[in-house]
């Protein structure tokens, strides 16, 4: 191969390999949240950017994850305590079998929404890195905190992110 | 008067359990509480009792737990029969541990007392665990060392010490949305009197009290893989592991172990175990069924023989009552049939190689809660 | 292409590498991209049911691997199983 032909070979094939690192777009604090549609437990359709003007906390979980399972009762509570205030809760679960699923969070107690990403299109539109993980979306459409896992007391920091949007 | 006793090493071995299918990912352990009944009958030994376990989880981010593990022992084995007479004696073994996590780390730090009347083992550990890219990789590392005080009954006090030091490396990484691939690596170092004040060996036909070198290195190296195998839109999961491990010492014993497992859904609330394991081993150096030269080092512990064992099991558990998000209560029973066959160690009652097989069986009530 | 001696073309080679580098330089921070994890932590619920877990009768295992301690010369390496769920 002629040395100027190696060059220009040498040339776009770095430039090829930079492209992918531009394209990588992360879900994070700042960005707009993606917008998705789920069936929930009662078959109705909801769809996030009709819940624009209201604080929106989105927990991904699936029955299989210890974590989530300890979780459920805590986003339960707070749920009740800040759903009159415009709060809705969504609680997405990425389970193969939604009846386990909705099942399972019958028995937890589970009042708030139920959506089921049983295909996991939303669960890759948000990228995520963890179970659980949990997405607060201020009136805006954009995402404030993203919580990955969950421990105890977690749920106080949601709370906090809540609070602070609430007066917004 | 007791005539075979287990070697220091096995002892050690006994107390510390690594934390075996504990620690799934990174997360604290589940509370649980665990009894359980054992036996193991074979080759003139028998061996029952009764186990207890338990595991809390208490403040934020710890998890304790507390087992007890008793072990009533009647020895008629062929070393004792033919050596000495039968004897009977109680084993206990006090386990404490503590689990702490932090970030993607588990920490886990363990403690345990084996008691028997002439023998007592003293192990301490810790063992680090961490999630590496994305969870995908799951990392071990652990360190145990044990003190073991040798007695010999009739003798008062202690007559001889025993120090064990183990290092653990495990790796397990995902490969597939339904396949695991394991890897673990255990090198042991023991130092000390390693042999048993009761056993002997047999040079030129007359029988010697045996002579155990004083250290000893061991390294093991298994691999393993568990699976999904549930066919696609089949509603009963089922999965299978192969797992081998090689294990090379310094008494140039060198050992293969091969096991292949099998775990199936059954109806609602039931799920099946069996497994197959093969076991073979080359001697010791020192070893010898009757001697033939002097040597500095001579034993005739059939543990050290070339021999190999097949088992042959099965588990079920059956899921009495489940409570999502409160508690569940299980029951299980296993059975394990193991056939022992030694190359190089002579049954002097009947002049062949001795063989024989033993049974293990275990019932067990658990409770996740 | 016209002959060339073997000095020739190794310093072409050289020119061609040191100009492809000063490329890649001129181009700002360049790294190799990093291999993402390929098993999503959505992706693992197979991963987490019990079954995968052998060890996963603490007692029941505790016991087995005595019995084998006692009469096998072997010892080592039974194992701590980690992966599989995505979670925390």
């Amino acid at each position: 191969m002629r040395p100027t032909s190696f060059l220009r070979l040498a040339a776009a094939l770095a430039l090829a390999a930079l492209a992918p690192l531009a394209a990588h777009a992360a879900v994070d604090a700042g960005v707009r949240a993606p917008d998705f549609t789920l069936r929930g437990a009662d078959g109705r359709n909801v769809r996030l950017e009709e819940l624009r003007g209201q604080v929106v906390l989105v927990n991904f979980w699936a029955t299989w994850c210890g974590p989530c399972r300890e979780e459920m009762p805590r986003l339960n509570a707070l749920y009740d305590k800040y759903r009159k205030s415009g709060v809705v809760l969504l609680g997405v679960n990425i389970d193969d079998d939604p009846a386990t699923a909705l099942a399972t969070a019958r028995k937890l107690g589970v009042s708030f929404p139920v959506l089921l990403d049983t295909d996991k299109r939303v669960s890759r539109l948000y990228d995520l890195a963890t179970m659980p993980s949990t997405v607060v979306i201020d009136r805006d459409g954009k995402v404030r905190l993203l919580h990955r896992g969950y421990r105890d007391g977690t749920e106080s920091e949601y709370e906090q992110t809540i609070r602070g949007l609430l007066k917004e | 008067m007791a005539a075979t006793k287990r070697s220091g090493p096995a002892a050690v071995v006994a107390g510390v359990t690594l934390a075996a299918g504990a620690a799934h990912a990174v997360d604290l352990p589940e509370d649980r509480a665990e009894l359980m009944y054992h036996l193991y009958d074979g080759g003139g030994t028998r061996a029952s009792g009764p186990a207890v376990l338990v595991r809390k989880r208490m403040l934020d981010r710890v998890s304790v737990s507390g087992s007890y593990y008793v072990d009533a022992v009647s020895n008629a084995s062929i070393d004792v029969v033919t050596t000495a007479s039968p004897y009977k004696e109680t084993r206990n073994e006090f386990d404490l541990g503590a689990d702490y996590v932090v970030r993607d780390t588990l920490i886990h730090v363990s403690g345990s007392r084996s008691k028997e009347p002439d023998y007592v083992a003293d192990t301490a550990g810790v063992d680090l665990t961490q999630d590496v890219f994305g969870g995908m990789t799951t990392v071990a590392i652990g360190f145990s060392k044990g003190n073991d005080k040798v007695g010999q009954k009739g003798t008062p006090g202690w007559i001889d010490t025993a120090h064990h030091w183990q290092y653990r490396l495990g790796l397990t990484q995902i490969l597939t949305p339904r396949w695991l691939a394991t890897a673990n690596l255990e090198a042991v170092s023991d130092d000390g009197y390693l042999g048993s004040p009761y056993r002997v060996a047999r040079v030129f036909g007359a029988t010697v009290p045996e002579r155990d070198p004083r250290t000893r290195e061991s390294k093991a190296l298994k691999l393993g893989f568990v699976g999904d195998i549930t066919p696609e839109g089949g509603d009963k999961r089922s999965s299978v592991r192969a797992e081998y491990r090689y294990f090379w010492d310094s008494w140039n014993i060198k050992a293969s172990t091969l096991e292949l497992g099998y775990s199936r859904y059954l109806a609602p609330g039931w799920l099946a175990d069996g497994f197959v394991r093969y076991y073979k081993q080359t001697h010791a150096l020192f070893y010898s069924d009757d001697a033939q030269a002097e040597t500095l080092y001579v034993t005739r512990n059939k543990q050290l023989s070339s021999f190999h064992d097949i088992s042959v099991g099965g588990k079920v558990t059956y899921t009495l009552k489940s409570v999502p998000g409160k508690y569940d209560v299980h029951l299980t029973g296993a059975y394990q049939l193991l056939s022992f066959h030694y190359k190089d160690y002579t049954d002097i009652r009947t002049g062949s190689p001795y063989s024989f097989n033993a049974h293990v069986l275990q019932g067990v009530v658990s409770a996740t809660f | 292409m016209a002959p060339t001696s073997p000095a020739a073309r190794r310093f072409a080679r050289l020119a061609a590498a040191a100009l492809a580098a000063s490329v890649l330089a001129g181009c700002g921070s360049w790294r190799p991209k990093p291999i993402e994890p390929w098993v999503k932590p959505y992706e693992r619920e197979r991963l987490a049911d019990p079954i995968m877990k052998p060890g996963r009768d603490e007692l029941s295992a505790r016991q087995v691997d005595h019995v084998y301690a006692v009469r096998e010369g072997a010892r080592g390496a039974t194992g701590v199983q980690g992966g599989g769920c995505g979670c925390n």
